[in-house]
Formats: structure tokens, C-alpha cells, sequence
């Protein structure tokens, strides 16, 4: 076993070295383009509610921990081929207002997780000229946290490619809340009257405001359950939802293509008439 | 030999519904169901019919799909009627939209109307404003008539859409506490009890919604297999239960209620489990 090693390294490595080979190719050229998927109808601004794995853990007789783990990985990948396909920005729910009241140690490792993943994953985002934004109510976080979100937020703010938005304590009805509050602050110190609050007040205000499309095209949602959780409540008026069956460590790249193709038969009309 | 099939199916059909009832009767039963009545216009291109039959359709859909969750013993039935969006379409559609409308809220407070049977009290509730006058005023009388019906509730969404709901409870939220404010200077109230005054909370802006007569919805239908929600209860859907089956709406039947009911059924513990956690 120890005298396997080296050879396992050397293959590691390798294997490693011919993947970021390929995907510098199709980055470059843009020609490798998956089947099926029409660059022109990709969705501007993907979300995901990245469910199942605590379910998945526990399927494998294992700790919940390792099924946060597994997710992250997944997490990982996905951000990078949604980055490769043009998507412009990727919103994941990581931690919900309402997950305060899991176990202890769940919570505890939850944000020792966030910590290192900031730490040493945000090094590959940032590598693909990522720009990351934490939402949510960072107040809440522990201290060393906020701390490394700032730093990680500081340090990719004038890149240019996809922007990363990971929800952190965050929920919808605490978006429209906070929302809600600046405006009426703003109504009561004389800057804004209550009749020129209207829809794009809202938008100025909500967490994913000064973004060019704040607003998810599609949400996906693992592990089969069929409700949004408390997840963007007024961002996703006219999104498409699609709930995947698998659980998130299982979901893979090819599940994401699946997504994005069923993403692009659907017909959307906004309320208005359709062309048949 | 013919109408004998027929009669046998009928009662085939009875008989496994009276089943599907007495089984989803076992169960918890949905306080708020919502619809988003979509595929109008869709069934009537497929059927060859003229436009506008289409929405005729779907109301007789509309009074079958009360029946089955008033008799459930459903207490709030919200639909998706007409959305400010909506008012984007061809006008002679919206006009044709509107005259249903009217018609069927005149027909509403009729003795024999479902409103009646099951003692209904009917709200229509949106941006009101929007409407035309003999709309707006059929909507009001049939309000009025059913005010004091208390077995069932019908929330009819009307020149509605979510963002719009908001925005409304946000803007009545701060001239309610404006004028607070306004008064408690004429009583010269303290500084620090005047800032207390206007700190607005999620409950005065809850309050507000044209939805706050009712709770939030437990399972929300989306008809014609579209999975989104058009700008519908964004605030009031943050944890309920999203059913979209690929039948549209005209098209819907008892099956879609009990395969929803079951599904509830299905994540209720969880979802109880969940409301004692908050």
C-alpha cells in the first residue's frame, strides 16, 4: 500500500492536470457546447435549494456532517460548470433563517464548514474570475466568519465573471423585511414619500439589488420536496421551478444539463398572450 | 347497450371517488388550498372552440373543484383569476375576461349558487383600482351579500399580483405611521417614543396584505404542468406545498384534488414538526 502512493499521486495528479487541460479548451474556444443546450436560451441567473444532505447521510448510516460535506463538493462543481456555460449569476440557499433551530452540533459544524470552504475553496472561485457575495443576516454569524466573508467578498469584488451569491441566514421574507424597514426609514426621515414606494423601490433594496439580474431564470430544488422553504420569495415572481427527485450529493453535471435543457422547452409568457 | 356502460362506468366512477373521500377524510385536510387556474385559453385552441369559451369552461371547472374541497372540508379556496399582468393581452380578451366576470359575480349571489349551499363568503381582492366601475361594483355587491356567511371562504384574486400586494401594505404601513407620528407631535410625545412608534413589523405589514383575511395556503395547483408562480402568493407560498399536474385547468378533476390531499397528507409530519421547531 505505502509503495502505491507515489504512483497514486502521480496518476492523481495527471488526471488532475488533463481535466483543468480540457476545461481551459472549451473555456477558450467555446465550441464545446453540451448537446442540447442552446447557448442563446441559457438562463441568465440560476438558483439552487441544495436539499438532501442530511437525508443522504443518513441513507449511508452516516453522521449528517459528512452528508454537508458531500454537498460541498457538489456545491463546487456546479458553480464551475455554471460559470463554463455563461450562466451570469448562481444564487445557492446554503443556511436558512429557520436552520438556527437544528441540533447544536450540526449548526456548529455548518459554520466551521462555511469557514473553510471560504478559506481554501474560494481560492478555485476566484481562480475563475468569480465574484462572491454572502447574503443573508451576517449579523447572526459568528464573528471569525464575518470576518472571511468581508475578506473573500473584498478580494473578488472587481472580477468579472459569474457572480456567486451564497444565502447565509438568509431567507425571503427576511429579504422583503430588511427591505421593507430601509424604505420606511428613508419615508421617515423625509427622503422617499409612502406614494412613490413602488416595485423598483423594492428591487433597489432587496439583498440582490445592484446586479444586473437579480432575478433567478430557473430555480431547481433537490430532493423531491415540493415547496420553496422560505427561500427568494420576490425574486423569483416569474421563475422557473424544477424539483429534481435526487438528493444533492447525488446531483451531478449531468443532472445540471438535464435541468437547463428541460429549462429551455418551457414557454414563458409573463402573463401575457402567447404566440401558439 | 350503450347508455348501460355509461350508467356502469358512472357509478364506477362514483364509487371510487366516494373510496378516495373516505380515505383522504382519515387524514389532516388542507385549511388553504390556491389555485392558479392555467390552460384557459390553451383547451379552448385544442377543442377548436371560439375564444373566450375557453374561461367558460374553466369556471364550471372552478364551481366542481369547490365542491370537492368545500365537501373535504377545505375552509379557504383562493384562485388566481386575473393578474395585473394579464391586462397586457388583447383587449377584446380582457373585455370578454371582465363581462365573465361580472356575470358570474351576479350570479353568485343567487339562491341556488354554490355560494349559498355552502354558505360562502366570498372576497375579491387585489388592486381593485385597476378595474373598471361595473366590475369593481359587482365585486362589492357580491361581498356585501355574502358577509355574513361563515362555513367557507373564497378568496377571488382579482388585478393581483404579489409584488403589487407588497408594495401596497408597504405604503399603508407608513402613512398609518406617519400618521402616528403626525399626532403624537400634535400631543408632543416624547423623541424616543415616537421613534418606537414607527419601527414598522413584519405583522403591520402582514396585516395590510389584501390576502391578510386569510391564512397562508397549505398546497398551492398550478394547472397546465407550467411550474411557476406568476407573481402569486410569493409571500404567503414560502412553505407550502407546490402541485403542478399537466392537466389544464378545464381539464382538472377529482383525481388531481386526491393525489394533492395525499401528497399533503404525506409531508404533514414533517411539516408540523417543522411549525413547533419556529
Amino acid at each position: 500500500m505505502g509503495s502505491h502512493g507515489p504512483i497514486i499521486a502521480c496518476f492523481s495528479g495527471l488526471a488532475s492536470l488533463l481535466k483543468f487541460r480540457l476545461a481551459a479548451t472549451s473555456n477558450a474556444d467555446g465550441a464545446k457546447f453540451p448537446e442540447g443546450l442552446k447557448r442563446e436560451l441559457m438562463p441568465k441567473h440560476v438558483a439552487i435549494i441544495m436539499d438532501g444532505n442530511r437525508r443522504w447521510a443518513k441513507n449511508r448510516g452516516l453522521p449528517v456532517q459528512l452528508g454537508h460535506k458531500a454537498g460541498e463538493e457538489v456545491m463546487k462543481r456546479i458553480a464551475v460548470k455554471c460559470s463554463e456555460l455563461g450562466v451570469k449569476v448562481l444564487t445557492v440557499f446554503a443556511f436558512s433563517t429557520e436552520n438556527w433551530v437544528r441540533p447544536q452540533e450540526e449548526v456548529g459544524f455548518l459554520m466551521k464548514l462555511f469557514e473553510q470552504v471560504i478559506q481554501t475553496d474560494f481560492n478555485d472561485f476566484i481562480r475563475h474570475d468569480m465574484q462572491i457575495s454572502i447574503i443573508g443576516d451576517k449579523s447572526r454569524l459568528p464573528k471569525s466568519l464575518q470576518s472571511l466573508i468581508t475578506t473573500a467578498e473584498e478580494s473578488s469584488k472587481s472580477n468579472k465573471g459569474m457572480r456567486l451569491f451564497i444565502a447565509l441566514n438568509y431567507s425571503g421574507r427576511y429579504d422583503i423585511t430588511q427591505a421593507t424597514k430601509k424604505i420606511a426609514s428613508k419615508v421617515r426621515d423625509g427622503i422617499l414619500s409612502a406614494q412613490d414606494i413602488d416595485e423598483g423601490t423594492f428591487d433597489q433594496h432587496l439583498e440582490t439589488s445592484k446586479i444586473d439580474f437579480p432575478n433567478p431564470d430557473l430555480l431547481i430544488r433537490t430532493s423531491g420536496e415540493l415547496r420553496l422553504s422560505n427561500f427568494m420569495l420576490w425574486q423569483i415572481a416569474y421563475t422557473e421551478l424544477l424539483f429534481v427527485e435526487k438528493l444533492f450529493p447525488e446531483f451531478n453535471e449531468g443532472d445540471l444539463l438535464e435541468a437547463l435543457r428541460s429549462f429551455q422547452r418551457r414557454q414563458r409568457r409573463y402573463g401575457g398572450t402567447q404566440v401558439y | 347497450m350503450n347508455t348501460l356502460a355509461n350508467t356502469l362506468f358512472g357509478n364506477l366512477i362514483s364509487f371510487i371517488r366516494r373510496i378516495l373521500f373516505c380515505i383522504l377524510s382519515v387524514g389532516p385536510i388542507p385549511n388553504h388550498v390556491a389555485f392558479i387556474l392555467d390552460g384557459n385559453r390553451r383547451f379552448a385552441k385544442k377543442l377548436n372552440l371560439p375564444e373566450g369559451m375557453g374561461h367558460r369552461v374553466g369556471f364550471q371547472s372552478l364551481i366542481s373543484v369547490l365542491r370537492y374541497c368545500f365537501d373535504l372540508g377545505v375552509k379557504y379556496v383562493s384562485v388566481y383569476a386575473f393578474s395585473i399582468d394579464n391586462f397586457k393581452r388583447k383587449p377584446e380578451e380582457v373585455q370578454s375576461i371582465m363581462d365573465l366576470m361580472v356575470e358570474k359575480f351576479n350570479e353568485m349571489v343567487e339562491e341556488e349558487s354554490i355560494v349559498y349551499q355552502y354558505s360562502v363568503r366570498v372576497y375579491i381582492i387585489g388592486n381593485l383600482s385597476l378595474l373598471s366601475d361595473n366590475v369593481r361594483l359587482a365585486a362589492e355587491k357580491v361581498m356585501k351579500a355574502t358577509s355574513s356567511n361563515n362555513k367557507s371562504n373564497l378568496i377571488i384574486c382579482l388585478a393581483y399580483t404579489s409584488t403589487d400586494e407588497i408594495v401596497h401594505a408597504t405604503q399603508e404601513s407608513c402613512d398609518d405611521k406617519w400618521a402616528k407620528i403626525q399626532s403624537s407631535i400634535d400631543g408632543e410625545m416624547m423623541e424616543g417614543k415616537r421613534e418606537g412608534c414607527f419601527v414598522i413589523k413584519v405583522a403591520d405589514i402582514e396585516r395590510r396584505m389584501y390576502m391578510g383575511v386569510a391564512p397562508d395556503p397549505d398546497i398551492l395547483v398550478r394547472t397546465s404542468g407550467e411550474t411557476r408562480l406568476s407573481n402569486f402568493l410569493l409571500w404567503q407560498t414560502s412553505n407550502c406545498m407546490l402541485y403542478s399536474p399537466r392537466a389544464l385547468w378545464p381539464e382538472i378533476g377529482f383525481l388531481h384534488i386526491a393525489w394533492a390531499f395525499l401528497e399533503f397528507q404525506r409531508t404533514y409530519p414533517y411539516l408540523e414538526k417543522k411549525r413547533k421547531e419556529l
